[in-house]
This record gives C-alpha cells, structure tokens and sequence, in this order.
C-alpha cells in the first residue's frame, strides 16, 4: 500500500484539528480573562481590577500573546467558514423532513450560528473596551479608568440585555466544543471522555455565569 | 379490514435520475398489517402501483434481515426510521398508528447520488474502501490462530467497529453528510490488529484522502451518526481514526 494523500492541512482532519486546537486555546484566554475581570468583585472600587487592567496593557510579553490570540481568532473563524462551506456543499437537497433532535443537541448542530452571534458580539464589546484601552488615550492619561468605563458602558440596560445573549451564546457554544476540542483530537477514552464531558458542561456553566454576573452587577449597582 | 390493519398516507420521494428533479409524491395505502415490515409494505404499494400501470418505487433491499446494508430510507427525518439499532428493512408496521403520514425520503449527499427514488449511489464507500479498507496478505496455508496473541478488549473493540455494514445511515443523519463514523470503523477495524498495524500509516492516509475526494463533509461530533447507525458503531471510532490520522501525517 503506498501513500496518496493530499498536504494535512488541506484534508478534513486537518482543518478540524486546527479548530480543536485554535479553540482550546480561545477556552485558556477566557479562563485568564475571567478571572482578572472577576477582581470587580472585590468591591474595592476598581483599585486591584485596574492594577490588574494597568499589568495586562503594558507587559510586553501580554502584547505578544494578544497577537497570537487575535490569529488564533481569526484562524478559528476562517477555518470554521471553509468547513462549512464545505459542510453545506456535502448535501445539496436538503431533506423535506430531517429529526435533527434524535441524535444531537440543537447547540451541536448550531455551532456556526452560535459563533457568528459570538463574532458580533466580539465587535460590539471590543469596541467597547479594547479600542478604548489600546487606540485613544483616554485610560493611558490617566483620564479615565478600565472600571469607570466599565461602569459607564454597563449603566445602558440595551448593552447589559446584548451582553447577556453574548455569554448565552458562549455558554452554548462552549457546551459543544469543550468536548468537542477532545474527540478532535482524538482523546476518547471509557472512562475519561465521561470527565471530559462533565468538566466541559460545568466549566461553560460556570464560566457563562460569571461573564454575565459583571455586566447585571454593574446595571444593578451592587459594585460602588 | 381485520383488526389492528392501518390506513396511511405515504409521501414518498421520486426522482427519474440523477439529471432530473424530484418531488415528494403521495400515495395512500389501506389495510397495512402491523406485522409487515416496511419495505413488505412497499412491495404491497408497488404492486399496486404496477397494476395501475404505473412505474413502481425503486428502493434498494436485498438480504431483508438486517445485515447486508442496502436497504436505504430516511424515514420521517430519521434514517432506518423511528427505531434505534435497526435497518429498515427490520422496521415493522406496528411502529406506526392508523392515520399517519410518513415521509420517505432517500440519503441525502452529493457523495451520493440519486439513481432512481430512493435509490441513491453508495460506490463511494467501496472506493473508500479500495484506497486501504484491507490487509495485503500473502496466499498460502494460513498460520495457527494462537501464533499473534491479541488481547480480548482489542479483538473485541475491533469486531465492533467491523459489525458496520456500510449502509450510509450515519453520512444520512449527519448534518454535514460525513463519512467520518463509515471510515474510522473500516480504519479501526484493521487499527486494532497486529495484522493491521503494517499498514496503517498508509491505509489511514488514503482513506481519508478519497473520503475528502467523494465530498463528505467533515466532522463537527454531534454525535448523530451513533445515534442512528444500525449497529451501534460508537464514536470512539472516530476519535482513533482522528489520532492514527495525526500519527501518520507525524510519521510521514
């Protein structure tokens, strides 16, 4: 038997596993920035969150790993988009009737919708936050702060009610692809797939409830 | 009508060729005995359709006891119909109630044609299969059995994963119409055995490669493909396939 095949990154599996991979990376950035934002709820006013705000906006190796997260990013999506094509391209006709619900969540089958809500959502909160930080002055002259603007941004119940369907979206998407990620890459196990699946489910519960803690928190004023 | 016979409506698609449109045609069919199986029921149609002088449905079948795979129907939304764990051939009447309307639709992919109505072309599998669905043996007096010692678990997850009949249910159900759960199962077959390792880098390689070629879609483990497959072929196939797949392109 000799070997045929195509270049790996151009084969099917190739571009899953860089889905898998790209993806787990996204998880390990939401964990990082999950925990720092949760310093709000220190209560302090804002000291050890924009302390924290201050470390992340001018380490030098944090601005390197902004740019491998906005490739990570833009590879996730770029690949997503040529799979689906492709995925679309696979049935033509589509079935009259199709029981989708027999033998798969809804959120596994919505992976691309829930990640383009998640995209627009992107824009809307980097706009909001990113831009501010890193393209006017406003919080390198000390004129204002990450907490005050976050307050400020919060205080409009519209961006608060956007906010939440964000993380909804997240928390579903994350639902699927946590475990996802693993059978991409092959780590299916009896008795560990089982672990996987559990910690992928509670972990996209968790970490939804805090994102969306901040947001209600702020509106409701429960952070001086 | 005896006791227990039903009434259904059967909305059944139909297509000249491949080159041609099809649409979704309705035939009433009386006094249906629970007993019969589907595809009985269908001969009971076709029948009557020849009757009246016209064409009759075409669906593949042929062993008509659940193991060959050629019976081939998407059957309200799902492929093989509302039952887990069967063919549609094996699917009885008595899973349906007086009154309903079935829709009866062929595998939908581009990897697989439609010939004629539900008979759609499969020959993308055995030219999966082709690329590396084997071992290369030499002729001769085979050797003792006890000669390769293989452990139980493996012998027996590899039994499993050969228990798949290559009817196309799981490409059927899949959103994306992948082959993925067919070719891990034809890939771990072989996979799990000291007879098949030789190969593997090879085999797992090229079956992937004509997969990709055929127009499957990929794999995005929503888990349908398990749900519906006649013989419980699991996705932990799936995963092994996407490992020996990673560990060949490393290798070579």
């Amino acid at each position: 038997m000799s070997t045929t095949s195509a270049k790996f990154l151009q084969s099917s599996l190739g571009k899953k596993l860089l889905m898998s991979l790209t993806g787990l990376f996204l998880i390990s950035f939401l964990v990082v920035h999950c925990v720092l934002n949760a310093l709000i709820f220190l209560n302090d006013g804002g000291v050890t969150f924009n302390a924290g705000a201050e470390f992340m906006a001018h380490n030098p190796l944090i601005r390197i790993v902004e740019v491998v997260l906005f490739i990570g990013i833009i590879l996730h999506i770029i690949q997503a988009a040529i799979l689906t094509r492709q995925n679309n391209k696979a049935r033509p006709v589509k079935y009259a009737v199709y029981n989708g619900k027999a033998g798969s969540t809804w959120y596994s089958r919505s992976m691309g919708l829930l990640g383009t809500l998640l995209l627009l959502f992107l824009i809307i909160h980097l706009k909001h936050f990113w831009v501010l930080s890193r393209f006017t002055d406003e919080i390198t002259s000390g004129k204002e702060t990450l907490f005050n603007e976050m307050k400020e941004v919060f205080g409009n119940l519209v961006i608060v009610i956007i906010y939440i369907l964000g993380v909804i979206s997240l928390a579903y998407h994350l639902m699927h692809g946590f475990q996802s990620a693993f059978q991409t890459l092959g780590w299916n196990h009896p008795k560990y797939t089982p672990v996987v699946k559990a910690i992928g489910f509670g972990f996209s519960i968790l970490i939804s409830l805090v994102f969306a803690a901040m947001p209600i928190a702020m509106y409701a004023g429960w952070i001086k | 009508m005896s006791t227990g016979n039903m009434n259904l409506t059967l909305r059944i698609w139909r297509q000249n060729s491949g080159k041609e449109q099809g649409q979704l045609v309705t035939y009433p069919v009386k006094d249906i005995s629970p007993d019969m199986s589907f595809l009985e029921m269908f001969d009971v149609l076709n029948e009557q359709l020849v009757s009246k002088n016209e064409n009759p449905i075409v669906f593949d079948h042929d062993c008509r006891e659940g193991i060959c795979g050629m019976c081939s129907m998407v059957i309200n939304g799902r492929p093989h119909g509302p039952k887990s764990g069967i063919t549609t051939c094996q699917l009885h009447m008595r899973s349906f109630k007086e009154g309903d309307t079935i829709v009866v639709e062929p595998w939908r992919a581009q990897a697989f044609p439609v010939i004629k109505d539900l008979t759609v072309d499969r020959s993308g599998f055995e030219r999966i299969m082709a690329k590396g669905g084997f071992v290369s043996v030499n002729t001769g007096t085979a050797q003792d059995a006890n000669c390769i010692p293989i452990p139980k678990d493996d012998a027996d997850a590899s039994f499993n994963a050969a228990a798949c009949i290559g009817c196309g249910a799981c490409v059927a159900a899949c959103k994306n119409a992948s082959a993925m759960l067919f070719v891990s199962a034809k890939v771990s077959q072989f996979a799990l055995l000291p007879q098949g390792k030789i190969e593997a880098v090879a085999r797992v390689k090229n079956m992937v490669a004509q997969m990709d070629d055929e127009g499957f879609g990929s794999c995005t483990n929503t888990g349908a493909c398990e749900a519906e497959c006649p013989k419980g072929i699991s996705l932990e196939n799936i995963a092994r396939m996407n490992r020996e797949y990673f560990v060949a392109n490393i290798k070579q």
